[in-house]
């Protein structure tokens, strides 16, 4: 059974003429907080569209490993096909459900794995009602766990940016999956917000056992989170390795700062 | 005790009193300045007859019935809410207590029933009675089947006169009143119309929706105007199959034998009110119960976000389809009704303003609100009705239309979200107004290149 929770190789995604992903090759191991960082426009979110779906690369593979070992090749499939599958995502803006109730936002992510229930729905069976009560001890238990349970009746939009984060990543965590990915779960944070924030994605993978990848600019987030780090440039792969290696790699300054030429250009 | 009237109770009973005695009064003579409170002192020197059985003055029949239904809540609430029961909902105070409320609101729905089913009895001209299927029940149906579509999945369809025609076209095909003939060998009673019709415009919807909801926002618009054009095209120009646009009067009266039971309906339209209204009161419960499941929260979640919902799991495309079926199902029941009842069918009934109007309905009334739909289908139908059989001196038919729109420029300015909003679909509005969305969300995430301090 594969230790790697996602394969990716040689991944490219071009729209038009624009490569957007060149040869994308990067694992993720099951359990592991992993972080992508890179400059603005490097590709990183373009690589979690191409995770989840949303994007299908032209080349290469996608695959991802389940903990029963069963293996899945993502490209081609729907973002919803990708969701049972275990990958959960939140977005870079967040976009939760605003005029619903924190409540209900995590419900629709609770539920909506189980199947048609139309018939269900209109007839109210001791089945659906069974399967209501599942879904709202599974939400309660999330609110309880992200620390929203005093806000469980409150309009999404009314809450604080920090308590939005933590909203999304209840709502992911209610499709039960083996692998969370945050697209810049921090941003727009205030720095106690920020603490916070980092205690609950390590409680995420430390208690419920769900695998993180991270996309983040905040550094010293992704420096006190991270196991690993990829680092991408102009969408390609131009470093990995743990924290203190990344901080010490010189093609990874120079992408942040830009090269010395252009740094004197510039002055 | 400073609260007593907010107490459930009393605002039961106090909304049976206000019930009762409006209904008194509605049901009396008309007005009359030199004497304003005839109609409820006359409720109780007047005996009327009631179903033919017991003449009664009417203030006692009410107030006797809506004892009777106030008996039958307690005792419902008796036998259903033992204090296990209401001791579990106080521990959970979290979503499901939103559902306290609706006891109250159950007790104005029976009150809403209970005049519905009086209708008949009290108003007793014959244009009245005939225009209350035709015109009111059929198009407050119509509303609440498109209201699934527009206000609950958020897809604007233009075209579901097209279902309605589907309904009615269906009828006449399986009486046999099409030129090619009833699809069985032997009579079938009109009846099986209704569910026969049911399973064609629900196929029709899911064929129609496959293609066409992968469609957003105006091209899905376009599209399903197309289809209702294609629709009364074809109900106009094939002739062979159709009738062409002279359309058939040969339908029969629906009727329903089984066994010993059996049932003509004709040209009285108090028992056309009755299945309408049935069947009004089936839809709505099944719609209701919709709405707060699982698909019903699917459906906001689409509509609110698509992209956020199908990264939870939720494929759009299917819910969108089931929202399309499940409307068109109770737009072909109206279609059943409405061609077994006028007996005939013609293509000119079913054309772009009439999808028109049903969206008004809707409209009016507040997407996504049942109750909304509901009353905005009575009122602005009611108020058709009334114009066409009683106009004022002033008033001039061809108008109608123009003081529909006049009335629906003003409410999109003082109730954009409907007569009686749904309440999610009111705070969407708002948030769009006061600029709660998510670009603007964006804007507040700040500068990302702080990134060179933080690795120096």
């Amino acid at each position: 059974m594969s230790e790697n929770l996602f394969d990716v190789t040689n991944v490219t995604l071009r729209f038009g003429g624009v490569v957007s992903l060149n040869d994308v090759t990067l694992h993720q191991k099951r359990g592991e907080i992993l972080a992508i960082i890179g400059p603005n426009g490097a590709g990183k979110t373009s690589l979690f569209n191409s995770l989840t779906g949303v994007y299908a690369p032209q080349e290469g593979e996608i695959v991802f490993t389940n903990a029963a070992g069963k293996s899945t090749s993502i490209i081609g499939k729907k973002p919803y096909r990708v969701s049972a599958v275990g990958v959960a995502r939140t977005f870079q803006a967040s976009r939760m459900f605003s005029a619903m109730t924190t409540f209900e936002n995590v419900k629709i992510g609770a539920e909506s794995h189980r199947g048609l229930g139309a018939v269900g729905a209109m007839l109210k069976g001791p089945a659906t009602r069974r399967d209501e009560h599942r879904s709202d001890a599974l939400t309660r238990e999330l609110l309880d766990f992200v620390g929203l349970t005093s806000q469980s009746n409150v309009i999404a939009a009314s809450l604080s940016y920090g308590s939005r984060r933590r909203l999304e990543i209840a709502r992911a965590l209610a499709t039960k999956p083996e692998v969370l990915l945050l697209d810049e779960p921090a941003a727009g944070t205030n720095p106690a917000e920020k603490i916070e924030l980092t205690d609950l994605i390590r409680r995420v993978r430390d208690e419920m056992g769900v695998s993180i990848l991270l996309i983040e600019h905040d550094m010293k987030l992704v420096m006190a989170l991270a196991e690993r780090l990829y680092v991408l440039n102009f969408g390609s792969v131009i470093a990995q390795g743990t924290p203190d290696e990344i901080r010490a790699n010189p093609a990874v300054i120079e992408a942040y700062l830009g090269s010395s030429d252009v740094s004197e250009e510039s002055k | 005790m400073k609260n007593f009237f907010s107490s459930p109770l009393v605002k039961r009973v106090g909304a049976m009193v206000a019930l009762w005695a409006t209904v008194t009064v509605m049901t009396g003579p008309p007005g009359n300045p030199a004497q304003p409170a005839l109609g409820f002192t006359s409720s109780f020197s007047e005996r009327v007859s009631f179903f033919g059985l017991f003449p009664t003055p009417r203030g006692v029949l009410f107030a006797a019935l809506g004892l009777i239904l106030a008996g039958i809540v307690v005792l419902y609430r008796r036998i259903l809410h033992t204090p296990v029961q209401r001791a579990k909902a106080s521990i959970v105070p979290t979503y499901q207590s939103i559902s306290a409320k609706r006891s109250v609101r159950g007790s104005w729905y029976a009150a809403a029933l209970v005049v519905a089913i009086m209708l008949p009895h009290v108003v007793t001209d014959p244009f009245w009675q005939s225009a209350m299927v035709s015109q009111i029940a059929i198009y407050t149906l119509l509303a609440i089947g498109l209201n699934v579509v527009v206000g609950f999945a958020g897809l604007l369809d233009l075209g579901f006169v097209a279902f309605y025609a589907i309904g009615a076209y269906v009828t006449a095909w399986v009486t046999g009143a099409l030129p090619i003939g009833a699809p069985f060998h032997h009579v079938i009673d009109p009846f099986w119309a209704i569910p026969i019709a049911i399973v064609f415009v629900m196929i029709a919807g899911v064929l129609l929706g496959v293609p066409t909801l992968r469609l957003r926002g105006d091209y899905l618009a376009i599209v399903t105007l197309g289809f209702g054009e294609i629709i009364f095209l074809f109900a106009n120009n094939l002739y062979g199959i159709t009738g062409g646009s002279t359309g058939t009067n040969q339908i029969p009266f629906l009727s329903f034998h089984m066994g010993p039971i059996k049932y003509l309906w004709g040209l009285d339209p108090a028992p056309y009110y009755y299945l309408t209204l049935g069947f009004v009161v089936l839809f709505l419960i099944i719609f209701s119960s919709l709405e707060h499941s699982r698909v019903g929260r699917a459906w906001v979640a689409i509509r609110e976000d698509e992209v956020a919902a199908e990264s939870l799991g939720i494929y759009p495309l299917k819910y969108k389809v089931m929202a399309f079926a499940i409307g068109a199902a109770s737009a072909g029941f109206a279609g059943v009704i409405t061609a077994s009842q006028t007996l005939f069918v013609s293509p000119p009934t079913f054309s772009l303003t009439f999808s028109i109007n049903i969206l008004v309905l809707v409209i009016f009334g507040g997407m996504g609100s049942i109750v909304g739909v509901v009353v905005g289908g009575v009122v602005i139908q009611g108020f058709v009705v009334y114009m066409i059989q009683s106009p004022p001196a002033w008033y001039n038919p061809a108008d109608l239309y123009m003081y529909l729109g006049a009335l629906l420029v003003v409410m999109m300015i003082f109730r954009p979200a409907g007569l009686i909003p749904s309440r999610r679909r009111l705070r969407e509005v708002l948030q769009v107004e006061s600029g709660v969305a998510r670009d603007q969300l964006t804007t507040h995430m700040g500068p990302h290149n702080r990134v060179e301090e933080d690795l120096a």
